[in-house]
């Protein structure tokens, strides 16, 4: 299923856990460092310097090479999102994001934030950088070049961005919990035999 | 010489992956069920061959350098490995990912104090050989140390393993290689598992308790479930490799060190002759 940014609420909210679909539009990178200012500007009632409404995050941190005076992406995996977990619920209040794109899942009031304001988290996997460098159709901007190529914003045009799977959706499913618990379970049966 | 012979290396690593790594990843795939387990995989192949065909970097984290040499050490053999790193950082590009513990700052060229991990060993030869690993960020802050109770023995160790690779899901980037240092101190079990991580998958160990602990170890964290990425399936780890040293009869050091799906290493041998002989599945 192909998916379009911006992005509407109630397309958001078609979403369920265990679909695979693709993103075209515009995502902005952001990393532990640019979530944190985010929230700073954002809690003194400052703009950003660009737009997340109906917007999409991605938790990645690229390589990127200056040709001349563009940019072009050479590697763009993602990132560990838990390390985002104590930021994101809020930067998804303030902001108006639909969409967050990582690896390795979000905690639990970031699954509650998602059903609240209607905002989904799709895994990508982990790792895939070239793959997803490949479906970047377009640099549009920088942001935030003073935190360095990794933590920098970086406003990316994508085509057919993906495979990724929804991870958590905005009805409180989480596919890592279900996992988890499936996990859980096996775990102690194998640790009652040892 | 060394510096250019670094460059090759640190390219190499970090553009392709060894043939074991790849047919373990094929293996996992065939093993898969699930849609989404073998979306996954399918991902991972896809991206491994764009990387080879591109000569680009597979994962944007490339990682911190670590160099294993062995040759007789002189204050030119060091310079070059520094020169290499910093050269293929621009170069490959590689993404400087070297900063202060404390301060963050970024040095921006993947050098810093202590930085390339430099391991010297003597000779092994009339070459100098350097095994070199990328080692990304995801998987190393999985790792672990445990000082167990010697009377737990190797049910301890598997309680240990099995508890560090499901808490970890998805984060270090399954399917995982799992390296073990089993004995000697704390530094030499963390020594020894990173060296664990380096051995081709499938290899086992010529200890034959070593070796059961192995296949035992790979098929409980299969059962698992965590699967590819976390997101479920059969295929956890590619493989367990355990090394091992004799310890204290008081003490059972354990040390965990996970590799993600992009198992990424190379070797070279530096000949007096100025030949160079580039593996990425090692020397014997
Ligand atoms: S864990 Fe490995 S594959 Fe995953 S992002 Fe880090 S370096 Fe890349």
């Amino acid at each position: 299923m192909r998916i379009e940014s911006p992005l509407r609420e109630e397309a958001v909210r078609e979403l369920r856990v265990g679909q695979t679909v693709s993103l075209t539009g515009v995502v902005h990178t952001a990393r532990d460092e640019a979530h944190a200012r985010m929230l700073e500007l954002l809690r003194q009632g400052e703009p950003l310097p660009f737009d997340l409404k109906g917007g999409v995050i991605y938790h990645c941190g690229p390589i990127m090479e200056r040709r001349g005076d563009e940019w072009r992406v050479i590697a763009a995996g993602p990132t560990t999102s838990a390390r985002m977990d104590g930021m994101q619920a809020e930067v998804i209040e303030r902001t108006g994001v639909r969409a967050i794109i990582g690896k390795g899942g979000m905690s639990r009031p970031v699954l509650e934030a998602l059903a609240q304001h209607g905002c989904v988290y799709l895994a990508y996997t982990g790792g895939a950088a070239v793959l997803a460098a490949k479906s970047v159709k377009e640099v549009v901007r920088e942001h935030w070049s003073d935190l360095g190529m990794a933590e920098a914003v970086w406003e990316l045009r994508m085509r057919e961005f993906g495979p990724l799977v929804v991870a958590m959706d905005c009805h409180g499913g989480s596919l890592y919990q279900e996992v988890e618990a499936k996990v859980n379970a096996e775990r102690e049966r194998m640790l009652r035999v040892l | 010489m060394v510096e250019e012979t670094v460059v090759r290396l640190m390219r190499t690593a970090t553009t392709t992956l060894p043939v074991d790594v790849l047919a373990a990843l094929e293996r996992a795939l065939a093993e898969e069920t699930e849609e989404i387990a073998k979306a996954q995989l399918r991902t991972i192949l896809e991206n491994i061959r764009l990387a080879e065909e591109g000569r680009v970097p597979m994962c944007q984290d490339t990682g911190v350098p670590i160099f294993y040499v062995s040759g007789l050490w002189d204050e030119g053999l060091e310079a070059g490995i520094r020169q290499g790193v910093a050269r293929a950082t621009r170069e490959v590009p590689l993404r400087p990912n070297v900063v202060h513990p404390l301060t963050r700052h970024n040095t921006g060229d993947n050098l810093g104090d202590g930085m390339p991990v430099v391991h010297f060993s003597p000779p092994k030869g009339d070459f100098i050989e350097i095994v070199h690993m990328p080692k990304g960020a995801g998987s190393e802050n999985m790792s672990a140390l445990r000082m167990l109770n010697p009377s737990e023995g190797a049910n301890g160790i598997k309680r240990a393993v099995l508890e560090v690779i499901t808490k970890a899901g998805g984060r270090p980037c399954p399917p995982t290689i799992v390296g073990l240092g089993v004995g000697g101190t704390t530094e030499e079990a963390a020594y020894l598992a990173k060296r664990a991580v380096l051995r081709p998958v499938g290899r086992r160990s010529l200890d034959p308790e070593a070796a059961r602990l192995e296949e035992d170890l790979e098929l409980m964290l299969n059962r698992s479930g965590v699967g590819p990425m976390g997101l479920g399936g059969r295929t956890t780890v590619l493989g367990v490799s355990v090394e091992l040293a004799h310890c204290h009869t008081a003490s059972l050091p354990v040390a965990i060190n996970l590799q993600c799906w992009a198992a990424r290493r190379c070797s070279a041998r530096i000949y007096p002759d100025g030949r160079v002989l580039f593996r990425t599945e090692g020397f014997e």
